[in-house]
């Protein structure tokens, strides 16, 4: 099988994903109302003084944004699994890593992406000032892919269990954390007026990582979940 | 088509499988060769293993022991290049119920080996489908979904068709439709591999029986 054509097959399987999330759009909401409203009760909890939300605005955003796209996860390969699409996946004459690749870049366009652009609206409610805000849509823009990439190793390998969402969990959650310590940190230096560009080289670097290795691990898993 | 130009001499081939589910030896020492033309039939209980064998053979399960060959090479190391030679239907009819049934044509063929002699409404119309091409696969009957997704193995050019109880939620005339479909592949020289509690018309002398609750 040439390349040529398996490229058409991850531009096929691009378009099914986003065709059937649009199919779906009540689900796709989901994550994002969760993201907005757990933003926005933040003010409520904590007080409304702008110095304080200054201080915390930016880590609340990234938090919730973190827990937005853990909540989304298993709608990567759940209804695949169900219906028996991933068997046939794995039966492609395709390189599985390929359209792994295809569905988790489909995933993050409709879970990820939508988040990133509600970021200014959230940072204006927090008073956040414009600056602050650039900085929390880079590190969002380069940290959420590789939330998604790594979840869906989680999620390829819990996929085959009745109750996996717990599992899941504990499993992607360690791996989330360095992501969101670089990404929180920049957000903080870049408020200190210090120069940000290693933190987020390091955060390209972990997107680079991600990007390269979680194909091939979420195939794996794939394979040990279905057989 | 014919599928003798693509290889002459193909074959598949398992030798000493072996498989253990929760402990209980499902079948062991299982040998079989099948040829371009013929047929593998799986027979047994419920719980003999018929759909764990199927899936050994498509690739998706590992055997305890013994392997499966693929014109004398081992399924596992060909990898893709033999799922370009492989179409399965399962229990689960591998269909998104959101798509259209041209929808859900055109990726299977994607995502195989297209055939240049079946597009997917050439397909739809040999499974009976015409006129649901557009209309959500969640609006057809149990029937003929099942249909739908015996039209997938036309799409692309598989010569071997693994099938895991294909008649399930079929009536009368779809049982006819599939079996027609069967012979055309056998006659072009394709290879079946499947399972049926139903009694399967086909020609004895090139079928293959293998009883795993014997």
């Amino acid at each position: 099988m040439n390349s040529a054509s398996s490229s058409t097959a991850f531009l096929l399987l691009l378009r099914r994903d986003l065709v059937l999330a649009f199919r779906r759009r009540a689900e796709l909401m989901n994550p994002l109302l969760f993201f907005v409203l757990v933003t926005a009760l933040f003010p409520l909890g904590i007080g409304t003084s702008p110095e304080l939300l200054k201080a915390v605005g930016q880590g609340v955003i990234w938090v919730a944004a973190l827990l937005a796209s853990l909540l989304s996860l298993e709608s990567v390969f759940r209804s695949d699994f169900e219906d028996g699409s991933l068997e046939q996946f794995l039966l492609s004459a395709h390189p599985v890593t390929i359209l792994v690749l295809a569905k988790v870049l489909a995933h993050w366009l409709v879970t990820g992406l939508p988040l990133l652009i509600i970021v200014p609206l959230l940072g204006v409610l927090l008073d956040l000032p414009g600056d602050s805000i650039k900085v929390l849509m880079l590190t969002l823009a380069l940290g959420t892919p590789v939330l998604s990439l790594i979840g869906a190793i989680g999620v390829a390998l819990t996929v085959g269990l009745r109750r996996g969402g717990m599992i899941l969990s504990l499993l992607v959650l360690p791996l989330y954390v360095p992501v969101l310590i670089f990404a929180a940190n920049a957000v903080e230096t870049a408020a200190a007026g210090l120069p940000i560009t290693a933190h987020l080289s390091m955060l390209g670097g972990l997107l680079v990582l991600a990007l390269s290795l979680s194909p091939l691990a979420t195939a794996a898993a794939l394979r040990v979940s279905l057989s | 088509m014919s599928y003798e130009n693509t290889d002459n001499l193909m074959t598949l081939e398992g030798q000493g499988l072996e498989c253990i589910r929760d402990d209980r030896v499902l079948f062991s020492g299982l040998d079989f060769v099948i040829e371009a033309g013929q047929t593998l039939l799986l027979e047994g209980r419920n719980g003999s293993g018929k759909t764990s064998l199927l899936r050994i053979l498509c690739g998706i399960r590992l055997p305890e022991d013994g392997a499966v060959t693929w014109c004398g090479e081992d399924i596992f190391s060909l990898g893709p290049v033999y799922h370009e030679h492989i179409a399965y239907v399962g229990h689960r009819d591998g269909l998104k119920l959101d798509l259209t049934p041209m929808e859900n044509l055109a990726m299977a063929r994607g995502l195989g080996c297209p055939n240049p002699d079946a597009s997917p409404e050439d397909a739809l119309q040999r499974v009976d489908l015409v006129g649901f091409e557009d209309i959500p696969t969640h609006n057809l009957s149990a029937g003929q979904q099942r249909r739908l997704a015996l039209a997938r193995l036309l799409v692309t050019r598989a010569q071997l068709w693994i099938l895991d109880e294909p008649f399930t939620s079929l009536d009368v005339h779809g049982i006819e439709l599939a079996e027609e479909l069967f012979h055309e592949h056998l006659f072009l020289g394709g290879m079946l591999a499947m399972t049926s509690h139903h009694a399967v018309k086909l020609d004895s002398a090139r079928v293959q029986r293998i009883n795993l609750s014997a």
